[in-house]
């Protein structure tokens, strides 16, 4: 609890594995409500580890790991894993639209929990597509395939599914990665936006995206989090010699 | 530039041609090599084209007189020799059936078992490798396996029944395989996404696998629909039946069918005239051609509408 809120997600003395490889050591991290957490640091220091974590896909990807993760205060081993996952979305880093229309797309995952009503899920597709901020471009040709859509567009359409489940907690791994400059400024705009609403866990290889909109960062490195401070603070006055060099471009 | 650098590149010059013949030279004898390999390759593929157009070719003009309705839709006379074949067409439509009755349910599921379920475990490699292996067993094995199993064991008798599981159970192994590709054709971040949206496993499977593997699957089972059509050693002491002239509403009788009836006309029975011979193996082949360009359209077909 911090000031009487429950913590939307907190991970306590997290380690994860791949075979008897470790790749998660003693994490501990707090996403408060309402925020934007950027998690930062170099390739392989286990920061997509640790969102599979959050939703337990790490055990669809073979992984296993030991320690406490919390979704308001329930740890996420009681909660069904596809539960959580509707309630922990999760961005990856390719875009992905589904061999499906725009509109299923976006309908896909209430359909798949029993939605039915057509109005009902117009009303989700345009709520979704307003919000991931792609809906003006591709209202009048939702029934085309969303595989058919530009990279950008198809990122969007990603986060408009993700957001399709009414998430409490929203994860986006390196969403930029295969986008232009453009779109990225906007989904940072829709981000800033949605985190009125809910929180935001953004895992980026980007410090200035992590500097321009995150509330506070966390840095790591060799999977265990070394420094984690409110942004400006992270950036400008890091305790941490190692967060020093990397924020400051001589590693990684 | 160093003096060492200098000295080496003077000592090349002076040990070999210039640089530029050596590539002219060499690109000469490499267009040689090219056209040669060319030719090669080209002969190699006319040379299994050949027999198969020449099969074709010599049933058509010795068996195409003997087709007529008659032939194609009336019952076989004088002991087989005059008459039509309809009992054996319609024989083997229903071995086919039956075969795919019990091979496409148990191999579509079998494949989307392992290709989505099995993992890369001990286990998968065990199945994978009985699989292959049940793949390379030849038919007339497949036939003793089915005397025994069906006929016998199971007391089916010699009967469609039986005749037909004996091909489901030759056609299974590939049903199984081209299933499995066809399932991991589809790509793993389709998968991915629908797990990460809370979707379940099987969820996934029938709405976003299943769907953009079925062009795959169907053209698997499509061509054993015609190796099964086509085999004769499987049905031979399973359910085939040499002379049959009534057509079978049952699946506990026995029938005739084309690829036996061939066998029978050709090494069995004296003064059968020649052209209803060839004309029985033009019915059969035909059939079974036909059933294989109707995979490749529907296989064009599908490609077209890919969806990603």
């Amino acid at each position: 609890m911090v000031n009487g809120t429950v913590i939307p997600l907190e991970v306590r003395d997290l380690n994860a594995w791949y075979g008897t490889r470790q790749v998660l050591k003693n994490v501990s991290l707090a996403v408060r409500p309402n925020e934007i957490l950027g998690v930062i640091g170099p390739a392989g220091g286990g920061k997509t580890t640790m969102l599979t974590c959050l939703n337990r896909t790490l055990e669809l990807a073979g992984g296993r790991s030991e320690g406490i993760v919390r979704i308001e205060g329930e740890s996420v081993d009681k909660v069904d894993p596809n539960e959580l996952r509707r309630r922990v979305a999760m961005v990856l880093p390719l875009p992905v639209g589904l061999p499906m229309s725009i509109y299923d797309n976006v309908a896909f995952a209430p359909r798949m929990v029993g939605v039915t009503n057509r109005r009902e899920l117009d009303e989700i597709v345009e709520r979704c597509l307003t919000q991931a901020a792609l809906w003006d471009e591709v209202k009048d040709r939702l029934d085309q395939l969303g595989t058919r859509l530009s990279g950008g567009q198809q990122q969007r359409l990603t986060l408009a599914r993700a957001l399709s489940t009414e998430p409490e907690v929203l994860c986006l791994d390196e969403f930029s990665i295969a986008i232009d400059p453009v779109t990225t400024m906007r989904i940072e705009a829709v981000l800033v936006e949605l985190k009125k609403q809910i929180s935001i866990v953004l895992v980026t290889n980007l410090l200035q995206q992590a500097r321009r909109i995150a509330d506070r960062t966390a840095f790591m490195l060799l999977g265990s989090v070394i420094e984690e401070a409110p942004t400006e603070e992270l950036f400008e006055f890091p305790k941490d010699k190692r967060t020093h060099d990397y924020v400051n471009g001589k590693f990684g | 530039m160093n003096g060492t650098d200098v000295r080496t590149a003077e000592q090349a010059t002076a040990a070999s041609p210039s640089p530029t013949t050596v590539a002219f030279a060499d690109l000469a004898s490499r267009r040689r090599t090219e056209s040669l390999a060319g030719l090669v390759l080209l002969g190699a593929a006319a040379l299994a084209a050949i027999p198969a157009l020449a099969i074709v070719g010599l049933l058509i003009v010795r068996g195409a007189p003997a087709l007529s309705l008659e032939f194609l839709f009336g019952m076989p006379l004088h002991g087989m020799t005059a008459g039509g074949i309809f009992p054996a067409i319609v024989g083997t439509l229903w071995l086919v059936g039956v075969s795919l009755a019990f091979a496409v349910p148990v191999g579509v599921l079998a494949g989307i078992y392992l290709s989505e379920y099995a993992g890369e475990g001990r286990v998968a490699r065990i199945v994978d490798l009985a699989i292959v292996n049940l793949a390379a067993v030849p038919s007339i094995v497949h036939a003793l396996f089915g005397l025994g199993a069906f006929v016998l064991f199971m007391r089916l008798g010699t009967s469609i029944l039986a005749g037909g599981l004996t091909l489901g159970v030759m056609t299974l192994p590939v049903i199984i395989t081209s299933t499995k590709a066809a399932l991991q054709s589809v790509p793993h971040s389709f998968r991915l996404a629908s797990w990460n949206l809370g979707v379940s496993r099987w969820q996934t499977i029938r709405h976003i696998v299943l769907p953009n593997a079925l062009p795959g699957i169907l053209t698997g089972i499509i061509l054993q629909v015609s190796r099964a059509a086509g085999e004769t050693a499987p049905i031979l002491f399973t359910g085939a039946a040499f002379y049959l002239p009534i057509l079978p509403d049952d699946v506990r009788m026995q029938s005739m069918a084309l690829s036996m009836h061939v066998y029978a006309l050709v090494t069995q029975i004296p003064d059968v005239p020649l052209e209803m011979k060839y004309g029985s193996a033009l019915v059969l082949v035909g059939t079974v051609v036909l059933l294989n360009s109707f995979a490749t359209v529907l296989r064009y077909y599908l490609r077209r509408n890919r969806k990603w």
